[in-house]
This record gives C-alpha cells, structure tokens and sequence, in this order.
C-alpha cells in the first residue's frame, strides 16, 4: 500500500485550500440553522461545522477547524458536495462515505456517487485515520439534523 | 528456571561506553525489533511510549507460568510458595534498583494507577480524619479548603488529573508552576507559589516531551521546607537512568514498568515506609487485611496494605527481569549512550528546514543537564498524524499527538506534536534514518518544492 494511495493529490490540494472554510458569511435568510463542533481527542483534531437548510435543501455549509490534512481536506470536499444538495441527498451521500471509509479497503469511492470524496477510499486501508476522515462529516451529519429540527 | 538467552550486558564489559556496536548486539535479544514494517526494516523510536523486551523478559514471565504459577500470599502447597518467592524477591530487586528498602515498594498496573493511590490514599485520609477514623497521626495527611496541591504546566495527564480530582474531592486548590515559551519551568515562581499553605508537589523527573530532567533538588527543598510531600512521576527517568529515590529526596514515586523492557500492565509506587503505613488504602479486598468481621475490617501494613485482590504476579517477575537486564547492561552507561543519541537526534531535527524542536536546542543544558534521548517536534505546515503516518510508511515509528500533554502543547502553540524516543537498543543509523526521512516530509505534503514522491 503506498503512501500516495492515501494521499491523494486531490486530499493535499484540499487540505490546502479548504473550501467553505470561515465564517464570515452572514446566516441564509429563513433557514434552520445548526451547529456542531467535534473533537478527537486521540490528537486534539477539532472542527465546528454550521449548516443552514431551507426548503428540503442545504444552503450554506461552513467550517472551522484545525487537524491532519486528511481531516481538512474531507471538511473542503464536504463543502463542496453538501451545498445545493437535498437533505436527503445529503444523508444518503453520508452514508455512502461512512460505508467505504468503514470497509478497511473492500468498498472503492464511485466518483459518480462521491465526486472528490472518493479519493478518501485509501483512507479505509489506515484505520487509524478514519476518524479523521469523517469529524466534519459527523458535525455536518450532527448540524444539519438540529437545522431541520 | 530455565532461561536461554544471555542478556547482551552480561557478554560486554561493563566499564566500557556502550557504542553502536553494542547497541547492535543488544538489538539481537529484542525480536520485535527484527522485522520489516511497510517494506523497510523497523526504525523503532517510540520507546517513550514502550519500550520493545529482551527475550530474558519474555522467557522469565513463561518460565514463571510453566513453573510456579500460583496465587501468592495464600494457600501452603509447594507452588504458592515458589509464587510468593517469586513475587517478593522481584519486589526486593525493583525496589533496589531504584534505591528504596523492599516494603517501601507497592505494585500497581501502571504509574498512573500508582499516582491515583497516592491521591485517593490521601483523600480517603480526609474522609477517615473527618470522622475521627485513623486518629491524630491520620489527621495530618487531611487536605481541605486552604490547602494547596502544586504540580507542573508541563505534566503528563497522568501526573496532572488524579490531582485536579483530589483538589476537587477536599476542597483544596491547585496550582501550577507554569514553564515559559520554550517550556522552561518558572523556578522563581515556583519559589513564589510554593509555601506554608503547599501540601503536596507533585511533578515529572523527566519531561516526555521536552527531552529534559527537572531540578529535582531545587523543587524537593521548597516542598520539605514548605513541610509538604513530594510525589514524583518517574516514568521517563527510571528507565533511562540511574535514580536513587533516597538520594532525590522524594516521598513517593512512580514508574511503570511496560517503558523499561517489562510487560504492560505492572508499575511500582515508591513511598517512603513511616508514609505509607500511616495512610489508609485505596482499594479494598482480598489479601490485604488482618480481620475481617461483618462490619468491617482491619488492614495489614505496607506494602500489602495496598495490594488488594490477585496480584500481578508474573508481570512483577518478568519487570526483575527486566531490571536485571538493564542493571547488566548499566544505568549510567546507557543514560550517557541516550544523551549521546539525544543530542543527535535533536542536532539533526533542528537542522531540517521549518522543523521546530521542543525544549532544549542542541547542545543545550536546562536545569544543569543535557536532553535525555527524546526529541518531539513541530513540523511547519503538515500536521504531526501526517509527519507520523510518512514516517511509518518508510518503517519508521515515532509518537503523534499530544503526547499525555494537552496543557504544555497549548503553551507551546501546538495540539499536536511527533515525538522520537530512543532506548538502549537505538542505534545512530536509527536516528539518521529519522532525520533523513524527516527532511523529505515538508517536500511531500507540497509545503516546499516536492522531492522525491
């Protein structure tokens, strides 16, 4: 299994830029709001995530944090895929996610299902990182369910 | 007994520098250490967090099974007896290795175990004191409102917790000595926080993450003069060098045993004898009384005062052992071989462009004394799980995260930080393996211009 199997060029160039990260935008008009903040106390990896939902569908999904780069870069991806989608989309994708990062290697990423998410599918061979693939996940997962609430 | 392998101290001279040639022979009695890890031969420099063992070890825990296994303390048939023989002879060993008489060493599973019993040992004092339990010579280990517990800002969260927990049981205060932007402890503050209202000081002999030994003379005289205890956390000195707990002066001590060539799940608390007969026990149970009636019950003195219900037996057997491995060898030659590989290590860190270095700079002395072998750091823009994770792709293992140390980390700016440790069995080729591979990290994560890949 070599390193760059894991570490994708799309995970470095992610956790670089980190998309949707910050919150400086104001809070979507009428829209359900949630917020979450998870912790991995194995390394001290920390992510806030704020979501706002109107109409059945996620408007804004942002976040702070500070991590491995494998935990930014899933936090920018995660921007990227969850804004615009269905909340039922949005959960059906979380789910996809879970199930491969899960498999310790048996479920490749579809990139027609998980777009950029799918390059985390050598993340599921280090189960140490797993977790820090899915934190914002989890927060996003965690925010958008008090944003419909 | 039938024990095979012949440590590698027993084949050396003992006068003589422990060298990369004897490090080499010594690795051979480690087979843990002889293997491939992704590919590449095993660079094992996490023995801050444990250590690898010596097949004297290994065999000594089985010949103990295959041999005497029994329940110790209890029972006359032949084995028992062997088991106690065993038991307390390794009881005798450990607690001259580190200076102190055989009933002034209590078994524990761990050093954390080791300082909880001196905690709650202290707060069930307290309690007992309260109520008039124990009388006056109890009445004064009591700790309420007005008293203060004083520990580091740079301890281990084992060595920090069971006394955040002991102030909150009895209403004392804790304070800390804070360490300045390098981690250097405030010795002038110290002077400052420490004083009549003091009743415990309870800090580390050897920091897990800065590489340095603590002014223990300087911190025991302000405590003794303050007339409060001193409990320290030897976890990373024990095994690296030679300690004397009489000669520090100390009341307690603890280490375990799992970071000195022994197996998981056996310590050792050091307490000096008029201290520990004196204190109440922490756990209650089986083996540890005189007379028991329905309503309750009294206690044997120390140490089985505080070795409540089965013991680890063949865990303490195989930690003698271990002592005897690294007494063959030599303390103070293998504390000079670490300091040599100390500074090294922490040479070749600081070396590496954007690499930041923990604690002393090389060739620096805190306290009077050069960094031991370990060495954390922070590398600038890759995360220390990613620094780990590039390392153990080339088959080298080293230590992420915050290292037990939430608190010093913050201090430092850091959550995080990768931390080499060496032993014995380290070799130099080791340590350049480290920094090698170090040097190409930054270029990999895309924070320089990409090498290798």
């Amino acid at each position: 299994m070599s390193l760059d199997a894991l570490y994708q060029q799309v995970i470095l160039e992610h956790a670089k830029e980190r998309h949707g990260s910050g919150f400086d935008g104001a809070p979507t008009p009428a829209a359900g709001h949630g917020e979450s903040h998870q912790l991995n106390p194995v390394c001290g990896d920390e992510v806030t995530v704020r979501v706002d939902v109107a109409d059945g569908a996620i408007r804004s999904l942002r976040w702070e944090g500070h991590g491995c780069s494998i935990s930014m870069a899933s936090a920018s991806v995660l921007h990227d895929l969850a804004e615009g989608a269905t909340t039922e989309d949005f959960q059906a994708l979380v789910s996809v996610f879970r199930d491969m990062l899960r498999s310790r290697g048996a479920i490749s990423g579809d990139p027609e299902v998980l777009g950029d998410a799918a390059a985390f599918e050598g993340v599921s061979r280090y189960v140490a990182r797993v977790k820090c693939a899915m934190i914002a996940w989890v927060a996003a997962e965690d925010a958008a369910r008090q944003a419909q609430g | 007994m039938a024990l095979v392998s012949i440590p590698a101290g027993l084949r050396t001279v003992q006068e003589a520098r422990l060298d990369d040639s004897e490090a080499e022979r010594i690795r051979r009695d480690f087979p843990a250490l002889d293997q491939e890890v992704n590919g590449h031969p095993l660079v094992y420099l996490d023995s801050g967090a444990t250590s690898q063992k010596p097949r004297s070890v290994l065999e000594a825990e089985q010949d103990f099974y295959e041999s005497r296994n029994a329940a110790v303390h209890r029972g006359a048939h032949e084995l028992a007896v062997r088991a106690t023989d065993a038991y307390e002879d390794a009881r005798a060993k450990v607690a001259a290795f580190v200076g102190a008489e055989t009933e002034e060493l209590v078994w524990t599973s761990n050093a954390t175990e080791a300082i909880n019993l001196v905690a709650y040992a202290l707060s069930n004092a307290s309690a007992w004191a309260e109520r008039g339990r124990g009388g006056a010579e109890l009445a004064r280990f009591a700790l309420g409102a007005g008293d203060e517990i004083v520990v580091t800002e740079l301890e281990h969260h084992a060595n920090l917790i069971p006394w955040q927990e002991l102030a909150f049981r009895t209403g004392a205060a804790l304070r800390y000595i804070p360490v300045d932007d390098a981690g250097r402890l405030d010795l002038a503050e110290a002077a400052r926080i420490i004083g009549p209202r003091t009743r415990i000081l309870a800090f580390s002999h050897a920091s897990n993450v800065l590489g340095t030994v603590s002014p223990v003379g300087d911190l025991v005289e302000l405590a003794h003069r303050a007339g409060a205890l001193v409990v320290l956390d030897a976890c990373q000195s024990v095994p690296h060098m030679p300690v004397d707990v009489k000669a520090l002066g100390v009341d307690f001590a603890a280490f375990s045993g799992h970071k000195m060539l022994a197996p998981t799940g056996i310590g050792a608390l050091y307490g000096r004898a008029e201290l520990l007969d004196a204190l109440p026990p922490f756990l209650v149970g089986g083996s540890m009384i005189t007379k028991v009636t329905m309503e309750r019950a009294e206690y044997l003195p120390a140490p089985q005062r505080f070795e409540a219900g089965t013991q680890r037996i063949s865990q303490a057997v195989a930690l003698a052992a271990a002592v005897d491995y690294l007494s063959e060898t030599g303390m103070a030659r293998i504390a000079a071989r670490e300091a040599e590989l100390g500074a090294r290590l922490a040479e070749g860190v600081a070396a590496i462009d954007g690499v930041r270095l923990l604690g002393p700079a090389p060739g620096e002395q805190w306290y009077g004394h050069a960094r031991f072998g370990l060495a954390a750091f922070d590398v600038d823009g890759v995360h220390a799980h990613d620094v780990g994770q590039y390392l153990d792709s080339r088959g080298i293992a080293v230590r992420v995260g915050h290292h037990c140390a939430q608190p010093l980390h913050r201090r430092l700016g850091l959550t995080a930080s990768t931390r080499a440790s060496a032993y014995l069995y380290t070799t130099e080729a080791d340590v350049d393996a480290l920094v090698a591979t170090l040097a190409e990290v930054r270029g990999y994560f895309g924070v320089t211009a990409k090498v290798g890949a």
